[in-house]
């Protein structure tokens, strides 16, 4: 069995169904991504895995058994709506929530100085919660979601509220945490970093899953055999040539070259396309419209919506 | 660790050390005992001020007559002297008052006292009464030489009368012992006042730490580590042991000044002069305590001091820690559960104001209960688990037998452990619920929920 699995879950909430039958896998390792419109039920989900509420139906499974309320000491939780108490001081803080994950406060120390370091905070220690900016709030929460080496992350819109900068050192921390060994649940609404970071996704909309899959196959699978050609030669020619299995959509020349959008109607591969150009002109670049996860994401959930 | 005790340790130790508890903590019982003393404190001080009354007596019958007190003294003047002051000088002496008798003082009972401020109330009164005892005795020795009969002035002496009645208390053995209504109320009212200050003050504290939790949106991340009955828990009860705290290092310093004080007021040389006589005439004008104790003479005090300690107080304190933790829990779990359904400050007050009303409606009828310690309204409230913990606190010093206690206590534990067992149900799934407010229905379907 993987490393985590929700079978047929379902959870209404007076009288609203946030989930309906919902079953995902988890596999020891993945970054799993866990993508839907707001309000689909994504969070639902997440709190059933952190046992802050319970399915009404369904199981659930954790390295092969059912979920058990000391498990909660091997998950780490980074929710959507972040919060620390503002008036407490930063380190007495992360002490007290490791503590809360199980940890001795000599363990939490000794953790806490690595983070602390490896993030250059060691300076905010002694300060306020409110006496730090957003971003090096959310740096805090972070380190406090990790602190006790949990095996199973779940992240919720990690990079909400972060630069660039400290976006890119944390997806380079959990790709990091990914090597050591965690397996990661990754919500979030920003697909280009879906496409970076995660190797598989479920896309639940409406309380129903309604996608499920490798981010490759996922990709492929809603490729619509749209290739973007940039030439040097005769357009009329071509257009003769290929008419008969391609849709010419879009058609653009210019003095040093031309470029056309064309389909293919019957699925033929891509050499075959190449095999067909290149004897009547010379090809500048060439390449194949693959959509997006943005792409298949709006796709996919507006077909269902229909 | 568990869990709880985890919780419990924070919010029992960030509220401890913040400065403001240390602070109010210290200074309450300074202020306290301020109020208590320092009126008579300061009315002490202002005797030993002295103050000069010059006299022209134009009926010559007070020559000598006129005892001086700690704080006002008799100088006898001639007439040349007297216009001078009277006409200029006055506040260029050291004079404070101008009193001049007429030639017909015996007849017109009046006197006239000038002064360049308004005259103080002591320095009047004093005035006042030795001008009368004065007269007063003259006309008795007057009266006695007529009638003739030897040793009359003793014997009107013996015709003043002074009653106390001293109240006592059966026991269940029978034997009586000493009590007193006053101070079994004075014990009454504080006790129930106490308490419904603090289940108000820390139920409150409670209220705005879960609220602060949720709106701070810290709540999700501590509840994917605990359950949210034991956040709820550890923070009721750690808000409990504040309390008890600041209640031990009340009643500790509060001895301790007392002590302090007492040795300083009724040191042997005060006691002396309360014995001297001439301040038992001290009027009411007087500042409280001041007063209270130049009138109080030794062996009254004796007696109070008795009455005090025929109280029970250890089993007033061991009620008072049983009502306060039952009430406190009570009332401060069903605010935790009110907090924990609401995001806002507004809608907390909405539902607060039903939670709140037993509450403030045990302090109202409590000065009947005071009056009437057995009647019906003091039997029922305090039986109703809402109302018990303050009124049945204000009974027990008038002495209430122990089955009535025992089914108060009773019904307050049980009601209390439904209380408890409804909020966390609400609170569970309150805490996670932003946006709309919810409706008194919608709260009682939470109670079905499963977690």
């Amino acid at each position: 069995m993987d490393f985590f699995v929700a079978e047929n879950v379902s959870k209404t909430y007076s009288g609203h169904q946030a989930l309906t039958d919902v079953s995902v896998n988890i596999k020891q390792g993945q970054v799993f991504g866990l993508l839907g419109p707001n309000g689909a039920g994504k969070t639902t989900l997440i709190r059933i895995i952190n046992q802050i509420t319970a399915p009404d139906t369904g199981k659930v499974f954790f390295e092969g058994r059912p979920l058990r309320s000391t498990d909660i000491s091997r998950i780490g939780y980074l929710p959507e709506e972040r919060g620390l108490y503002k008036k407490m001081k930063v380190g007495e803080q992360a002490i007290y929530l490791a503590q809360l994950k199980g940890l001795s406060r000599r363990d939490a120390l000794k953790k806490l100085r690595y983070w602390f370091e490896k993030f250059e905070m060691q300076a905010w220690w002694d300060k306020k919660v409110m006496e730090l900016s957003k971003g090096m709030q959310q740096k805090v929460q972070f380190v406090c979601t990790v602190l006790h080496e949990p095996t199973l992350l779940i992240f919720d819109e990690p990079f909400s509220g972060f630069d660039p900068i400290n976006a890119n050192l944390l997806k380079h921390e959990i790709l990091n945490l990914r090597e050591q060994g965690a397996t990661i649940i990754f919500s979030t609404h920003n697909m280009s970093s879906v496409e970076e970071v995660c190797d598989h996704i479920a896309l639940i909309n409406n309380s129903k899953k309604i996608l499920d899959g490798n981010i490759y196959d996922l990709k492929s699978s809603y490729r619509t055999n749209t290739f973007d050609v940039e030439y040097k030669g005769e357009f009329t020619q071509l257009e003769r040539l290929l008419s008969s299995e391609y849709e010419i959509v879009n058609h653009v020349e210019s003095f040093h070259s031309n470029k056309m959008t064309i389909k293919h109607m019957n699925g033929n591969g891509n050499n075959d396309l190449l095999m067909k150009v290149t004897p009547h002109a010379e090809i500048v670049s060439f390449s194949e419209q693959i959509p997006s996860m943005n792409e298949v994401f709006i796709r996919v959930v507006q077909e269902n919506n229909k | 660790m568990n869990k709880t005790l985890i919780i419990f340790k924070r919010e029992y130790l960030t509220r401890v050390k913040k400065k403001s508890f240390l602070i109010l903590t210290l200074i309450t019982p300074f202020l306290f005992a301020g109020i208590v003393f320092l009126p008579g404190y300061l009315a002490t001080r202002e005797n030993k001020q002295e103050h000069k009354v010059a006299v022209l007596d134009h009926s010559s019958i007070f020559l000598g007559e006129l005892k001086n007190s700690n704080s006002t003294h008799f100088f006898f003047i001639q007439k040349d002297e007297y216009e001078i002051l009277r006409q200029n000088n006055l506040k260029n002496s050291d004079y404070y008052a101008l009193l001049e008798i007429p030639q017909s003082i015996l007849v017109s009972n009046r006197v006239l006292v000038y002064s360049n401020r308004q005259i103080n109330l002591d320095v009047k009164n004093h005035i006042n009464r030795q001008l009368e005892s004065h007269i007063e005795n003259q006309k008795r020795a007057k009266l006695v030489e007529q009638v003739g009969v030897p040793d009359l002035e003793r014997q009107l002496q013996e015709t003043r009368t002074r009653i106390s009645v001293e109240t006592l208390k059966l026991g269940e053995d029978g034997a009586g012992r000493q009590g007193s209504t006053e101070i079994a109320m004075i014990v009454g009212y504080a006790a129930g006042f106490l308490i419904y200050m603090f289940v108000f003050i820390y139920g409150s504290m409670v209220m705005r730490g879960v609220l602060e939790e949720k709106q701070s949106r810290i709540v999700e991340i501590i509840i994917s580590s605990a359950k949210p009955v034991q956040l709820m828990m550890g923070k009721i009860l750690a808000l409990a042991a504040v309390g008890l705290t600041q209640f031990m290092l009340w009643v500790v310093l509060m001895a301790a000044i007392f002590t302090g004080a007492k040795s300083m007021f009724f040191n042997e040389e005060a006691l002396q002069q309360m014995t001297q006589g001439d301040n038992v005439m001290m009027s009411a004008g007087n500042g409280a305590m001041g007063g209270m104790m130049n009138n109080v003479d030794p062996e009254q005090i004796q007696t109070i001091m008795n009455q005090i300690q025929g109280i029970n107080f250890v089993q007033i304190i061991t009620l008072f820690l049983v009502y306060f933790i039952l009430g406190y829990l009570l009332y401060s779990s069903l605010m935790a559960a009110v907090a924990a359904a609401v995001d806002s400050e507004e809608d907390m007050n909405q539902f607060m104001l039903p939670i709140t009303v037993p509450l403030i409606g045990a302090i109202i009828i409590l000065a009947n209960v005071i009056k009437n310690p057995e009647g019906p309204l003091a039997f029922w409230a305090s039986h109703i688990p809402f109302t018990s913990p303050i009124i049945m606190m204000v009974r027990i010093p008038f002495g209430v037998p122990w089955y009535e206690i025992a089914i108060s206590v009773g019904i307050l534990a049980l009601s209390t452990y439904g209380a408890v067992w409804i909020a966390a149900k609400i609170y569970r799934v309150g805490i996670l619920m932003y946006g709309k407010k919810p409706s008194w229905k919608e709260l009682g379907k939470w109670l079905t929920y499963r977690s």
